[in-house]
């Protein structure tokens, strides 16, 4: 298995990183040493770790299996219940035997279980029929929006990121007016419906200062499967507003997180042992404190990918954005089964594996998770 | 003080001498969003005798009166103190009727959420084994996604199996089906976690010990014990279906602008965002903030409030 050997060793690298602690030293109070660098070659307990994340690694997928095959009966039940592909496909006019073959056709008269088998092999080929709205295989419909929603979805994720760990680092630390005007901010982030946001952002930057555009990307550079608004002026500027609303709720959330967070480890004993030991605020702020916040902020910034995929459908709708939610919000108005279907599937393997992949960074930052096993 | 022998105090004075009303008396905030909670509420359930007009009366509407701007506005009337809308709606009646409708779902959907998490969570960690595992299997599948999806996914699915002419007329029913069955698994989590730590106590095995049946068990001694902490969540969650409500609404695959909410005034309104009629929007987007920044403050309050650890 070279991909799994890969990965492992991609994870062993990012464990042995992240175990170069000062080095635990036997007379507390003498003053610390130069610190060291760990001695080259590989990791003692290599290759233990490697078995024991294997390990986790085949469990954790083995656990996501069920949650795709559920989501994929919900998805072709959507087919059984929704609608009926034989009167749609046929319109008014047919005869019985029209209808009888065409059942046969699409294998309508076979048991639920074989249909459902058969939708799955077929969306595993990435095969999930014809949208009934636009007449157009709903792969390359799903396939053209993609790049949009991810340019989308990974500009906000930078931007949560970037200002809310900030942010939260500082009024975790500091008690001043900036720090309690934050947390206001962030209350009012938080009870601000994202569409609302959107929706403020376009009356005062696009129809009163009139500085940024409020709907589509802006110009693209096509590649063979990939359209990009990174490369132009008007692509980056037309990115500015939804990437902002989108991620402003993923960034006070972030924010709030590290803020509490690190209230709670700069009242550890190990931050007043640091303290004691005559370190300056700056290593024990960034060495010690945030280092400790890192594990929970990993996660939700992680866990909440999905949730800017998801909240996409909102703020794609405001800016007309031409991306996979608004495709999906479009079909559910028309109820356009075929591209629910694809489109909850194709979400559900992507939070599998986003969750996947939280995991194994939680085990690669957090090192008492890798004793208890 | 009086001299008088000391009476047993009635219900409203032993409430003021709680300690759940003196930590509220205590909080500026919780006491300005309570305020700000109850102008909304009565504005909202006395909406057909405060609203200065009545939006759903489609007789009443003229559409000479259409677009008028603000009552501060050079332009602005005074029968109309927020403006209109395009079909001469005004906007002020619209969002009380509109935080009515926006209400009637999010308490709804939460209750639904409520009975159903509360169902799911005594049963599972009552219980145990194989219906403990396949709930919160089920739970966890569903908290994998978030609400939003699940509720415009379950509306979609609803709205498309029911027959046309049910549609308007059903729409309030699909929408708090639809947010409440997206909420549940917080409540079931939260409650199985309580029922296991209860269900080893003491209370519980005497009850089991002198033959009483196991419904009647988790519903009259499990029950009270665990509800707690679903009073905090539910606020919290009402704050939140209120807001799902509003942006599937926004979406356009909530109410319909013959009986909007508030989600649906802002859609409407944002329609006329670039011609300048911003008062459209702007104004049910305050209504529904203040709503749910009034409910999150009381949700945060209520929280730190039933929280030993922070007393």
């Amino acid at each position: 298995m070279p991909f799994a050997s890969w990965l492992s060793k991609a994870a062993t690298i990012l464990i042995c990183k992240s175990q170069d602690h000062p080095p635990a030293r036997s007379n507390p109070l003498a003053p610390p040493p130069a610190r060291s660098n760990p001695p080259p070659g590989p990791h003692p307990h290599a290759a233990w770790i490697e078995d024991q994340l294997l390990a986790f690694i085949v469990s954790r997928i083995l656990q996501a299996i069920p949650v795709v095959l559920v989501v994929g009966l919900i998805a072709y039940a959507m087919f059984a219940f929704v609608g009926d592909p034989v009167t749609i496909m046929l319109g008014t006019d047919y005869t019985e035997a029209q209808r009888v073959a065409l059942v046969k056709q699409l294998g309508l008269d076979q048991p639920f279980f074989v249909q459902y088998a058969k939708f799955m092999w077929a969306a595993l080929h990435g095969e999930f029929g014809i949208s009934y709205r636009l007449a157009r295989p709903v792969t390359d419909l799903l396939a053209e929006r993609m790049p949009a929603t991810l340019e989308l979805a990974a500009t906000a994720s930078v931007f949560a990121l970037l200002v809310g760990v900030p942010m939260g680092v500082y009024t975790g630390i500091h008690r001043t007016a900036a720090s309690r005007l934050f947390m206001v901010f962030s209350l009012v982030g938080v009870s601000l419906p994202t569409f609302l946001i959107g929706i403020l952002l376009i009356l005062v930057f696009s129809v009163w200062l009139q500085v940024l555009p409020s709907f589509g990307r802006g110009d693209v550079v096509r590649f063979s499967h990939w359209s990009t608004g990174f490369l132009t002026v008007g692509g980056l500027k037309a990115l500015v507003l939804p990437a902002v609303t989108l991620g402003l709720f993923q960034m006070t959330l972030i924010m709030r997180l590290v803020r509490s967070e690190m209230l709670e480890a700069l009242r550890s004993d190990y931050v007043k042992f640091a303290r004691a030991r005559g370190l300056g605020p700056r290593a024990i702020n960034f060495g010690h404190a945030l280092r400790n916040t890192l594990v929970p902020v990993v996660t939700i910034a992680g866990l909440q990918i999905g949730g800017i995929v998801a909240f996409s459908i909102v703020t794609e709708t405001v800016f007309q954005w031409p991306g996979m939610g608004l495709l999906f919000v479009q079909s559910v108005q028309v109820a356009d089964v075929p591209v629910m279907a694809a489109y909850l599937v194709m979400i559900s393997v992507l939070f599998v594996g986003i969750n996947l992949v939280v995991d194994l960074l939680y085990y690669a930052v957090d090192p008492r998770l890798r004793v208890a096993r | 003080m009086s001299a008088a022998a000391p009476r047993a105090p009635g219900a409203l004075a032993r409430w003021w001498d709680s300690d759940l009303a003196y930590s509220f008396r205590r909080s500026p905030v919780a006491v300005a969003a309570a305020l700000m909670l109850l102008v909304i509420l009565f504005g909202a359930a006395l909406a057909p005798w405060v609203a200065p007009h009545n939006p759903l009366d489609l007789a009443s509407l003229n559409l000479m009166d259409s677009r008028i701007p603000p009552v501060w506005d050079a332009e602005g009337q005074s029968s109309f103190p927020l403006g209109t809308d395009d079909q001469g709606r005004d906007i002020l009646s619209g969002i009380l009727y509109g935080v009515r409708i926006s209400l009637v779902i999010g308490v709804g959907a939460v209750l639904f959420a409520v009975v159903v998490g509360i169902a799911a969570g005594l049963l599972a960690g009552y219980a145990g084994g194989a219906v403990d595992a396949v709930l919160m299997r089920i739970a966890d599948i569903q908290l994998t996604f978030p609400a939003i999806l699940i509720a415009l996914l379950v509306d979609g699915v609803v709205t498309a199996a029911l027959p046309q002419e049910m549609h308007e007329r059903l729409k309030v029913q699909v929408l708090i089906f639809s947010i409440g069955i997206s909420f549940w698994p917080q409540f079931a989590r939260t409650v199985r976690g309580s029922t296991l730590v209860e269900r080893g106590r003491e209370y519980v095995m005497a009850a089991r010990v002198i033959g009483l049946s196991s419904g009647r068990i988790m519903l009259t001694h499990i029950l009270p014990n665990v509800l707690g902490p679903v009073f905090v969540i539910g606020t919290l969650t009402l704050g939140l279906a209120i807001v799902t409500e509003a942006t599937l609404s926004f979406l356009g695959v909530g109410l319909p602008p013959s009986s909007p909410s508030v989600g649906t005034l802002i859609r409407i309104g944002n329609d006329f965002l670039f011609s300048g009629e911003w008062w459209m929007t702007i104004f049910p987007g305050l209504a529904l903030v203040l709503l749910v920044l009034s409910i999150n403050l009381l949700g945060d309050w209520l929280r730190d409030a039933l929280n030993p650890k922070l007393r």
